[in-house]
């Protein structure tokens, strides 16, 4: 046979990598489905948490980074209470959305990490999250202008959003926070 | 009886009915309470979205923070409880990289978190025997007539291991038997700790819509004319996106906070401010089974 160079064989370095970075045993899934079974936004999923796992184990990267799934997941841990060997899905989906961003590679969903984004902008400026400056940023990031302008003007009727943000005293230590988190991607 | 108060962003804006009811009736229970000082935001859904650093860092600040100030903590939000309780188990069970974190806060802060306090979600406090009794012997109009499904959600009882205080996080039963010890009528339904899409109110609405829906859908199949919550992101969620989620005029069913029932039933604080600041307005609904108060 004549080596063509290139190599078929699932990659176990990816499922090393992320079960070292997400703390999750993926490796011992079994495929009972139990995960996708309580999944509550499975209808809004490419793959299904299941799914997921046997990517990571066949080291399927492009695939996974690039999917809507990742971002999708609500985080609702319903999948790790009821995994029989104890894998947290939501954990291996934030550990594959912090590699998507790192790799900037096409987001499988724009607005989510848009979200993300503008939340922690605002903590990093004033330590708490300022609504109204939090929703203006992902607004004017994901120029979703229209959307749910009727919600916004009720919620500043009963008074639930507020027009000056607060700001703790102690801001430099959330931005050394910040620092230092930056600093350890970095070094990954 | 005294605790450290950690209120977080939401009850400082979108659920201030929530912040006001919670300290009225804590403060009639003759529970004693100090703001924690200078607290951060927990990072919410976003922290560990991000990073792994971020979640665990941001929520210590304000464990190390409140060990200054001796007491327990007590948290009225859901997910500001879960990610606080997962920082203090991260830090307790010495997880990855933990001690680390701990030598940054020395630097950064110029003290450690010593794992001397606990972190507490106000129904957990209720539920305690003690203080249970004490709302059943407050009682001044007990929520006759008032059908409810308890609704716990997602942060209160998972992951189980970590933040539950239940006895089955599948099965929790902390908020049914304060809906029995108000008077009300407890509702057994089937989604009571199913996910109502959090905080993508904001980036997918459209998710949202279709949780929002199937829950309002179950809570009415069950019989009840409201629903209760302890959770600022379920309570928008449901509040907000009923409208939109469909069915006429009178359709809609009110989502409260359990402080705010409790309130009501015991006779604690203004419950009127609370109330006006629902988007589904509970009146109608608690006038009709004559549970306002006279005033």
């Amino acid at each position: 046979m004549v080596s063509t160079g290139k190599s078929i064989a699932p990659s176990f370095s990816f499922l090393k990598q992320l079960e070292d970075k997400s703390g999750q045993p993926v490796s011992r899934c079994y495929q009972c489905k139990k995960c996708t079974g309580g999944c509550p936004m499975s209808f809004a999923m490419d793959f299904n948490p299941n799914q997921v796992v046997r990517l990571v184990q066949l080291g399927q990267q492009e695939r996974l980074l690039k999917s809507r799934t990742i971002w999708v997941c609500a985080c609702c841990k319903t999948c790790a209470d009821r995994c029989p060997n104890g894998i947290d899905i939501s954990a291996v989906n934030d550990a594959l959305k912090d590699m998507a961003a790192e790799q900037n590679v096409a987001l499988g969903d724009t607005m989510v990490p848009a979200f993300h984004e503008s939340f922690l902008a605002s903590i990093q400026r004033h330590g708490r999250i300022y609504e109204a400056g939090m929703l203006l940023g992902f607004k004017l990031k994901t120029k979703a202008y229209t959307q749910d302008m009727g919600l916004g003007i009720e919620f500043v009727k009963k008074g639930k959003l507020k027009f000056l943000p607060e700001k703790i005293s102690q801001v430099k230590e959330i931005k050394q926070i910040f620092e230092k988190a930056k600093a350890k991607e970095g070094s990954r | 009886m005294k605790y450290t108060y950690y209120p977080g962003c939401s009850l400082h804006s979108t659920a201030e009915e929530y912040n006001a009811s919670s300290k009225q009736v804590l403060e009639k229970l003759g529970i004693q309470l100090e703001e924690l000082k200078d607290w951060n935001c927990c990072g919410a859904t976003s922290a560990h979205s991000t990073s792994d650093y971020l979640a665990h860092a941001l929520p210590l600040r304000n464990l190390v923070l409140a060990e200054k100030q001796d007491n327990d903590v007590l948290v009225p939000c859901a997910a500001c409880y879960n990610l606080l309780k997962t920082a203090e188990h991260h830090m307790r069970c010495g997880g990855e990289g933990s001690e680390e974190l701990n030598l940054d806060m020395q630097e950064i802060m110029g003290a450690q978190y010593q794992g001397n306090i606990a972190v507490r979600h106000v129904v957990d406090v209720f539920a305690q025997e003690e203080i249970s009794a004490k709302i059943a012997g407050l009682l001044a109009k007990p929520l006759a007539g008032l059908k409810v499904v308890p609704y716990y959600g997602c942060l209160l009882t998972r992951p189980a291991k970590v933040v539950s205080f239940e006895d089955n996080a599948e099965q929790p039963q902390t908020l049914d038997r304060l809906l029995g010890v108000l008077g009300a009528e407890n509702i057994r339904w089937s989604h009571k700790t199913e996910c109502c899409g959090g905080s993508f109110s904001i980036s997918q609405p459209d998710l949202v819509l279709t949780l929002t829906k199937k829950l309002v859908d179950a809570a009415q199949y069950a019989g009840a004319d409201a629903i209760v919550t302890a959770c600022p992101l379920c309570q928008a969620n449901l509040d907000t996106r009923q409208h939109e989620a469909g069915g006429g005029p009178g359709t809609k069913v009110p989502v409260f906070y359990i402080t705010e029932l409790i309130g009501l039933a015991i006779g604690a604080g203004r419950s009127g401010d609370w109330l006006k600041k629902h988007l589904i307005d509970p009146v109608p609904l608690l006038r009709s089974l004559n549970l306002l108060a006279a005033s």
